[in-house]
């Protein structure tokens, strides 16, 4: 029974929907609305026990002094500085009827001057390790990889001003071998017919995994005990 | 002829329409029983082809029926293509459960990145490290995940068989709950619930680069002997891939988003490209009717192939020729995929 009610469930809110998606009359056209509406009430509550869990962690290894135990001190204070000066909206120039973000606020401050730089900080790291990713990809060790190389050099220099610099001599009849254009050809055919048949692929897997946990073929998110 | 005077039309003639579409609605009860009894049958061609034929015409190919839901008002005729593809794709999905379920052999390719997931996990209990599992950014709604959440259970099964210790740590509380829910049961049906530490499923952060940070810190501070990344990712799949890959871990990934795949490929061993994510759970099971789903997703392949062709074929053959009927052809393959 413990399987069986959730399958039900299902199976009967995975036929609503997919009828909602065709069906233009109430209250079939507005049921994924409604369902969406209920996920975020859901997640809302859910956010408790993520909340719960964040705090028991890190209180139980600062407690029991585990290895690494002063990164937890800064994830607690943090956590909970955060999470007050949110709720009390403290700062906030409109007091508690303002905006959560409002200028002048603390929360802004610390969006603006802690959050906003931390996230930058992570993402600029993407510059460094696609050199390195680029690096060991590019190696010409094999066919395809060679293949690879010569595509990526194609591009990186057809979208650059050298790269049409480089090429600018060839007569009219040969334009279509200037670099800004064979970038735009491989961009426009042999990338475009790739990305086709991966979304293509997408498309089917996601057709076939929602079937089979509409029809209960596909258990595994209920854990897999009879 | 009685007209109305206000609308200009022919007295009586909405209850004859109305009449039809009665006429039209039981066949196509009638029809959708037919459907239904033939691919619960024992399996045929014929009745399976009769299946996928009868589902069809019920789904408004029938141009008549089209036109009685468009009258109606409620079938959304905008997205009648979506429609009619769904059912071809659904049947020929169903087709292969049934065929699989009635003991017909099938073949599947082998998956790379699935057949080394056992070795991974046999590597990480040797050095006596742990397994990372990553289920990517996105919450409980969305497919991906879903599909991440099943293949953690047949990892977690293998894992508790191993003695080793699993580390899942997620960006959405609902996939918390979910992935505790789905290794606690994995653990139970391995025989070994007294393996299952909750602590290592834990929630991280809602923010995309804060989480990428914490699990970064992660992989530097326990050097996991294997990294699984697999879900729906974002721009910090190449910062995870990279950390992973600079500690000298087995790396395996897999999304459904494209712009990711690149990085996965270039600083992972193993990568599930788009539709092997979704395959990946029914292939791992060996179970029947789930590996019958993975046939049903070649079967649309292959329709996607045919439709590819006959499309390019009609279409080159119409502006050779000029031809009125090629072009009529090649209009309904176009409203198809419009």
């Amino acid at each position: 029974m413990r399987r069986r009610i959730p399958l039900i469930i299902t199976f009967v809110i995975g036929l609503v929907l997919i009828t909602g998606y065709f069906v233009t009359r109430a209250p079939f056209n507005t049921l994924y609305e409604s369902f969406s509406d209920y996920f975020a009430i859901i997640t809302v509550f859910a956010f408790i026990l993520g909340g719960g869990s964040l705090l028991k962690i890190h209180l139980k290894r600062v407690s029991s002094r585990a290895t690494d135990w002063h990164y937890s001190v800064v994830t607690l204070v943090a956590f909970l500085v955060t999470l007050v000066i949110g709720l009390f909206k403290v700062g906030n120039p409109a007091g508690m009827g303002g905006e959560i973000l409002a200028a002048g606020s603390w929360l802004r401050f610390m969006f603006d001057g802690v959050y906003n730089p931390l996230s930058a900080t992570m993402f600029s790291l993407l510059a460094f390790f696609v050199a390195s990713a680029s690096y060991r990809a590019f190696r010409a060790r094999t066919k395809e990889a060679t293949i690879l190389l010569s595509a990526a050099l194609i591009i990186l220099l057809g979208r650059t001003p050298v790269g049409a610099w480089m090429t600018a001599w060839m007569p009219e009849s040969l334009a279509f071998l200037e670099l800004p254009n064979l970038a735009n050809w491989i961009m426009a055919w042999p990338n475009t017919a790739g990305q086709r048949a991966i979304m293509i692929g997408i498309a089917l897997g996601v057709i076939a995994t929602s079937l089979r946990i509409i029809l209960g073929i596909e258990r595994n998110y209920l854990g897999r005990g009879e | 002829m009685h007209l109305c005077p206000t609308t200009r039309i022919p007295r009586g003639l909405p209850q004859t329409i109305g009449l039809a579409r009665a006429v039209f609605a039981i066949a196509a009860i009638s029809t959708s029983a037919r459907a239904v009894i033939a691919l619960t049958a024992p399996s045929t061609w014929a009745r399976a082809v009769f299946a996928i034929a009868a589902l069809f015409t019920l789904l408004q190919v029938d141009p008549v029926l089209a036109q009685a839901g468009t009258e109606t008002g409620w079938i959304n005729t905008d997205r009648t293509q979506a429609l009619v593809l769904g059912i071809i794709l659904t049947g020929a999905i169903l087709l292969y459960v049934v065929l699989a379920s009635a003991g017909r052999p099938l073949f599947i390719r082998k998956i790379a990145g699935l057949e080394t997931v056992e070795e991974a996990v046999g590597r990480a209990t040797e050095m006596g490290k742990p397994i990372l599992y990553v289920p990517g950014l996105n919450d409980m709604d969305e497919v991906q995940t879903i599909a991440s959440m099943n293949l953690l259970g047949h990892l977690a099964t293998i894992i508790a068989g191993y003695d080793s210790r699993l580390h899942v740590p997620v960006r959405k509380s609902l996939v918390m709950s979910v992935a505790r829910e789905t290794v606690q049961q994995s653990y139970l049906s391995a025989g070994r619930p007294d393996a299952y530490q909750e602590d290592d499923i834990h929630y991280v952060s809602d923010a995309q680069f804060a989480y990428a940070a914490a699990v970064d810190g992660i992989i530097v501070r326990e050097k996991p002997a294997a990294c699984f990344y697999l879900g729906g990712f974002y721009a910090e799949s190449l910062i995870l891939a990279e950390t992973g890959n600079s500690i000298g871990a087995i790396q395996i990934a897999g999304t459904a988003r494209p712009p990711q795949l690149p990085f996965f490929v270039a600083a992972c061993d193993y990568t599930l490209i788009g539709e092997e994510l979704f395959a990946a759970s029914a292939y791992l099971s060996k179970e029947p009717r789930m590996l019958g789903s993975l046939k049903g997703q070649d079967a649309g392949k292959g329709i996607a192939i045919v439709f590819i062709l006959a499309g390019s074929a009609l279409a080159t053959l119409e502006t050779v020729t000029g031809s009125e009927s090629v072009r009529a052809f090649s209009e309904i393959v176009l409203w198809l995929f419009r």
